[in-house]
């Protein structure tokens, strides 16, 4: 049984430090945070995503597990008191280790944008693999980040996505102890 | 600290809830999130949607300096740095460039803000279209369809009135050119200080449950016209402790005779510059 496994040996104050690195992630687009470290998490959860997890996730929103984090699923429901959701499409947050189809995800709506789903997408390595140029708020200049395990067209299922701005789709990307945001006001070029 | 609460006081359910609104709030530069703004250990009116923001991020290692109008040592100030010196145990400073996270009342500190920090707002009223449409029904829809002509009537009819646009706070401004936003109560003259900030900037309205946000580098405009382009105003004087020329300044009354002393509002700001030697035409009759 998975839950056997730990989460923060601090709930408080780990919860804290990974919302820092989530919040620094997602102002500023394609860094990188170091998050999760010190946590082991059932496979296939990295400890990066198992963290936000910890830190976002209870029994107030509607969770959506892809289907390969199964065996995860009993350790979520018992850290963060939430069950998930039948389908993506009512989920606000979204775990899965190959991109969804962002456009069957709640991208809110017009009034209320921020009733829009955050995919915490795991990704086989940060820092190594296909080069983007990301630019838009919380980047001076524009900056690459290196990025394995998206599609090959993710730029044009991104475009389509923040053409959609302010509605749209959040995407946490995580990898071992690191994390990075893709917050939908940032512009993508391959 | 005291160990009767939790850390920083507020529960871990409602800070995931704040959480959760701040992330949204800086992917939608500009954006007023809802939130279930919580009851306080003081009123509404007083910060507690920046003392809600502030409980959710802030950490041990944090360096908090909280400002009311500019200064340290107001009462505002002074409750609300030792709140979170009693519930969250965090050493406070009075210092604009040691601080990491910088709760604030109605001002922009003079010091230039870093990329490693983060300043709070406190919101009396988050809706920039509040005293043209009472409706927040109204207003949630322009704010959608990104329709803003109501304030550029408002500008409008302030230049043909007075000649200028009478609004010397609270000065409506675009962000990354999607959202009216009311940057809180600081003066017209902090303005251009929110165009490009290095530091993200949240703002919290507790009464009004709220939160909105600005992430660092994002481009923030006053809203102008272009034969009327913003301009920030300042008292013509200069610091009568400090002789600071470029700082905001408050005016104080020191006698019943008319006397009046123009001072910086950004105390740390006069107490930096003074301890490095400037004085100020009115430095000596202040002792």
């Amino acid at each position: 049984m998975s839950i056997d496994l730990p989460g923060f040996a601090d709930p408080v104050l780990g919860s804290q430090a990974c919302f820092r690195a989530v919040l620094d992630a997602m102002a500023r687009p394609g860094t990188f945070r170091a998050a999760g470290a010190g946590l082991s998490p059932p496979a296939p959860l990295v400890p990066a995503a198992a963290a936000v997890l910890l830190t976002l996730v209870d029994a107030e929103t509607p969770f959506y597990l892809a289907p390969g984090f199964a065996p995860a699923q009993d350790w979520i429901g018992f850290h963060c008191g939430a069950l998930p959701v039948e389908f993506p499409g009512v989920a606000a947050f979204v775990l899965a280790d190959t991109l969804p189809d962002l456009a069957a995800l709640a991208a809110g709506s017009d009034e209320s944008p921020d009733a829009s789903a955050t995919v915490i997408l795991q990704v086989a390595a940060l820092g190594s693999g296909r080069r983007l140029r990301l630019s838009g708020p919380g980047l001076r200049v524009p900056v690459s980040v290196d990025v394995t395990g998206l599609p090959d067209n993710f730029p044009v299922l991104w475009a389509a996505n923040h053409a959609l701005y302010p509605r749209g789709i959040d995407i946490l990307l995580c990898s071992g102890t690191t994390l990075a945001a893709l917050p939908r006001s940032v512009r993508v070029e391959g | 600290m005291n160990t009767g609460y939790n850390f920083a006081y507020l529960d871990e359910q409602t800070k995931r809830m704040v959480r959760r609104a701040i992330l949204k709030a800086v992917a939608i530069p500009g954006h007023q999130v809802p939130f279930g703004s919580r009851e306080m250990p003081l009123p509404y009116g007083w910060g507690t949607g920046g003392i809600q923001l502030t409980a959710s991020i802030i950490g041990p290692d944090d360096v908090l300096k909280v400002i009311d109008q500019g200064a340290d040592d107001t009462t505002n100030a002074v409750s609300i740095r030792r709140f979170f010196a009693r519930t969250a145990g965090v050493a406070p400073t009075t210092r604009t460039g040691d601080a990491s996270i910088i709760q604030t009342r109605h001002r922009i500190p003079e010091k230039p803000l870093r990329e490693d920090q983060i300043i709070v707002y406190q919101v009396p009223q988050p809706e920039p279209l509040s005293r043209l449409e009472p409706s927040r029904a109204e207003t949630r829809r322009m704010h959608a369809l990104s329709e803003y002509g109501l304030m550029h009537v408002k500008l409008y009819e302030d230049i043909t009135r007075f000649g200028h646009v009478a609004i010397s706070y609270d000065y409506p401004v675009m962000v990354n050119h999607r959202y009216l936003m009311a940057p809180s109560p600081i003066p017209a003259f902090d303005n251009p200080k929110l165009h490009m900030m290095p530091a993200l900037q949240l703002f919290g309205a507790g009464r009004e449950k709220r939160i909105y946000a600005v992430p660092p580098w994002t481009d923030v405009r006053s809203l102008d016209f272009d034969d009327h382009p913003f301009r920030a105003a300042r008292a013509p004087h200069s610091c009568g402790l400090c002789g600071a020329t470029d700082g905001y300044l408050d005016e104080v009354v020191v006698d019943d005779r008319g006397g009046r002393l123009f001072v910086c509002s950004d105390t740390d700001h006069c107490e930096t510059r003074r301890a490095a030697g400037h004085t100020g035409a009115d430095a000596l009759a202040a002792e």
